[in-house]
């Protein structure tokens, strides 16, 4: 069974139609990328699958026993708080059973250990979106999703952060994740989720959507296949 | 076991805010000293400079069998003003124009013989520095305090003219220029008039001209008598009967305890409340904490109780300050802790409202702060102050905010003051209600 199951997803936010019947499977060690131009409702298709956002229509399945870990684009942590006291905080607030464990477990992991009792407001951008990340796998999660997660990072910062998540997928985590960068999407990607104005216009691999083009170069076939289709 | 875990992160948070919480300590403190010190000593006088040109010697005057000592008069003045003595008007001059006294009040040498010739309105001279508000100052302390001055002399010089209207009536001595002169009086000079008609033959003509002459008398002897009471009541013409009704009367300074704890609770329970939550806003985790790990009841809860009970024991320790200046009743502690929880809770209400609406902690001050200041400039306008239909509309706005009903609760608490407690609990609880609704709403 797949770790998670979205069948004929759709939000409305009054007339406005945000996300219309997106259905995709995701598997255990599977990444996703779900990329779009702006607006095309990207963040709200993670929101939803994070329970963040009620979905108007359709339908979530999850794999039984283990959750969901979400990364916001923007650090969402309690910047007067140490990264310690951020990571135990939120998983007692997930319910972990041993909430202590599972923060120091997460410090080794993400290399923040030797930070663990400064504030996060007195850390690097890097490293703030480490301790925002490490949130989101606190409750070692079946499913990690994360909306633009390497925005903000410079070159090497993005190379350890995408390091330690294949790390997790190594181990049987499946990721989705929003992005711009079409090189990030088929680097690390396994699948490809394409949207355009809240509409699902291809599912499956980049080597399958630059075939569909007949482009080899993937950033180019993903701006010809929207151009088709009117985007 | 999630409340209790949010409660610690932001008791965590305040504690790291060093000025907030110096804020939150030395605040109560401060206007628990203030305010005790200022109901505890009494308020300052002005400085007036004060020239008394009546000589020492005739400071007293005879008016009739009563002695008037002019210096009780001045004892008068001097509880409005603080006096600065001067020896001529040209030192209380120069002492109003540097500023040293705000004005200078004269008392001219020609004022005992004014008040002893009962013709002539006796004054004083109160010179001023220009300034508006100095002049509306002693203006009113020296014209209050010559107004009960008025009424003494008036008093004493019904009595002089009591004395006259009697020696009139009765006859008596008169005492006048060193000389004594026996008064016959209009009820004597009747009878003598009676006993010499009745010597006289009944056809004699002179018996109608005297029956006219004590006829007269009788009519005089009448109507004097009245003009006593007249004089008496033109002494003092209208005299003040005090009654208080909807119960008991709350002293003003056990009143403006009430107002300065309700102003700090409203202050620190909206401040907090609005800021708490718009700071889960500032910092991205209210996403986080709505994908199903805190509901959003829990989290308005959360806040609001912990603003409450910030507010409520910063109010306890203002309380508690003022306490050592204003005699306050201990046995009544009991109650002050629900009235300020449930004030505190209302206010935190209304904080949560604020910060489920704005985006970050700035605007939510600003907005807490925009919003207070004005109720409570509006629940303390007095009726009467303002015309019925403004006043109608005031009463309108102060019961849909907390600060009116707050007030209340802590001064009947406190005071035992009407309304009672539990009409102000009842209406505090219905605000509780309706701003949790609207901050539920906003956080949609």
């Amino acid at each position: 069974m797949a770790n998670l199951e979205a069948r004929a997803l759709s939000k409305r936010f009054g007339e406005r139609v945000a996300v219309r019947d997106v259905s995709f499977e995701l598997d255990a060690g599977e990444v996703l990328a779900i990329i779009g131009p702006n607006g095309a409702g990207k963040t709200t298709l993670l929101s939803m699958l994070a329970g963040g956002l009620e979905p108007s229509s359709g339908s979530l399945e999850l794999a039984p026993g283990r959750g969901i870990g979400w990364v916001p684009q923007q650090t969402a942590v309690y910047s007067k708080l140490s990264v310690l006291e951020n990571l135990r905080l939120f998983a007692r607030l997930e319910r972990v059973a041993d909430a202590d464990a599972a923060a120091n477990r997460m410090l080794e992991q993400t290399g923040l250990a030797d930070r663990a009792n400064d504030e996060v407001g007195s850390l690097s951008g890097g490293n703030r979106q480490r301790v925002n990340i490490a949130i989101g796998l606190v409750s070692d999660p079946a499913v990690l999703l994360l909306d633009e997660p390497t925005s903000a990072l410079d070159p090497r910062q993005r190379a350890r952060l995408w390091e330690f998540i294949g790390a997790r997928v190594g181990s049987g985590t499946s990721v989705a994740f929003t992005t711009h960068d079409i090189a990030e999407a088929e680097r690390y990607a396994g699948q490809l989720l394409v949207l355009a104005d809240g509409e699902m216009l291809f599912a499956g691999s980049p080597a399958e959507l630059g075939a569909a083009e007949h482009e080899t170069d993937l950033e180019r076939a993903f701006v010809a296949f929207l151009a088709e289709r009117g985007h | 076991m999630a409340l209790r875990a949010l409660i610690g992160k932001d008791l965590r948070i305040l504690r790291r805010s060093p000025v907030l919480v110096a804020l939150l300590v030395v605040y109560p403190v401060a206007i628990a000293v203030l305010i005790g010190l200022a109901l505890s000593s009494s308020p300052a006088l002005p400085r007036v400079a004060f020239l008394n040109e009546i000589p020492p010697s005739q400071a007293t005057i005879k008016l009739g069998s009563e002695t008037i000592n002019t210096t009780r008069y001045e004892r008068e003045l001097f509880q409005a003003i603080q006096p600065v003595a001067v020896t001529s008007e040209a030192q209380a001059l120069a002492d109003v124009r540097d500023g040293s006294t705000i004005a200078a009040l004269i008392i001219p040498p020609q004022l005992p013989e004014q008040l002893a010739s009962a013709a002539q309105t006796a004054y004083v001279r109160v010179i001023y520095n220009g300034n508006a508000l100095n002049q509306s100052l002693v203006e009113t302390a020296i014209e209050s305090k010559l107004a009960q001055a008025n009424a003494l002399l008036a008093s004493q010089l019904s009595r002089v003219a009591d004395s006259y209207i009697d020696l009139l009536l009765t006859g008596g001595s008169l005492h006048f220029l060193g000389s004594t002169y026996d008064v016959l009086g209009l009820v004597r000079a009747r009878s003598e008039l009676a006993a010499i008609a009745a010597t006289l033959p009944p056809s004699s003509p002179l018996r109608s001209r005297i029956a006219k002459v004590e006829n007269f008398a009788q009519i005089a002897v009448s109507h004097l008598g009245g003009s006593k009471r007249v004089i008496g009541a033109v002494a003092a013409p209208i005299a003040v009967h005090q009654r208080v009704l909807n119960g008991r009367r709350t002293p003003l300074d056990s009143y403006a305890v009430a107002v300065a704890v309700a102003v700090s609770l409203m202050f620190v329970c909206i401040l907090l409340a609005s800021g708490l939550l718009a700071l889960e806003r500032e910092e991205n985790t209210l996403e986080r904490l709505r994908r199903g790990l805190v509901g959003p009841g829990a989290l308005l809860c959360e806040k609001a109780l912990l603003a409450a009970l910030l507010g409520a024991a910063v109010a306890f320790a203002m309380l508690a300050g003022i306490s050592l200046f204003v005699p306050v009743t201990w046995s009544r502690v009991a109650l002050w802790l629900v009235a300020v929880l449930a004030g505190g809770l209302a206010f935190a209400a209304l904080g949560v409202a604020i910060g489920a609406l704005v985006r970050d902690v700035r605007a939510a001050s600003l907005l807490a702060l925009l919003v207070s200041l004005p109720l409570v400039f509006l629940a303390l306008v007095p009726s009467g102050a303002v015309s019925t239909s403004l006043f109608e509309a005031i009463r309108v706005i102060s019961a849909i905010f907390p600060f009116k009903p707050a007030l209340e609760a802590i001064d009947a608490a406190v005071n035992s003051s009407q309304p009672s407690l539990g009409i102000a609990l009842a209406h505090l609880a219905a605000l509780i209600a309706a701003f949790g609704g609207v901050a539920r709403l906003a956080l949609r």
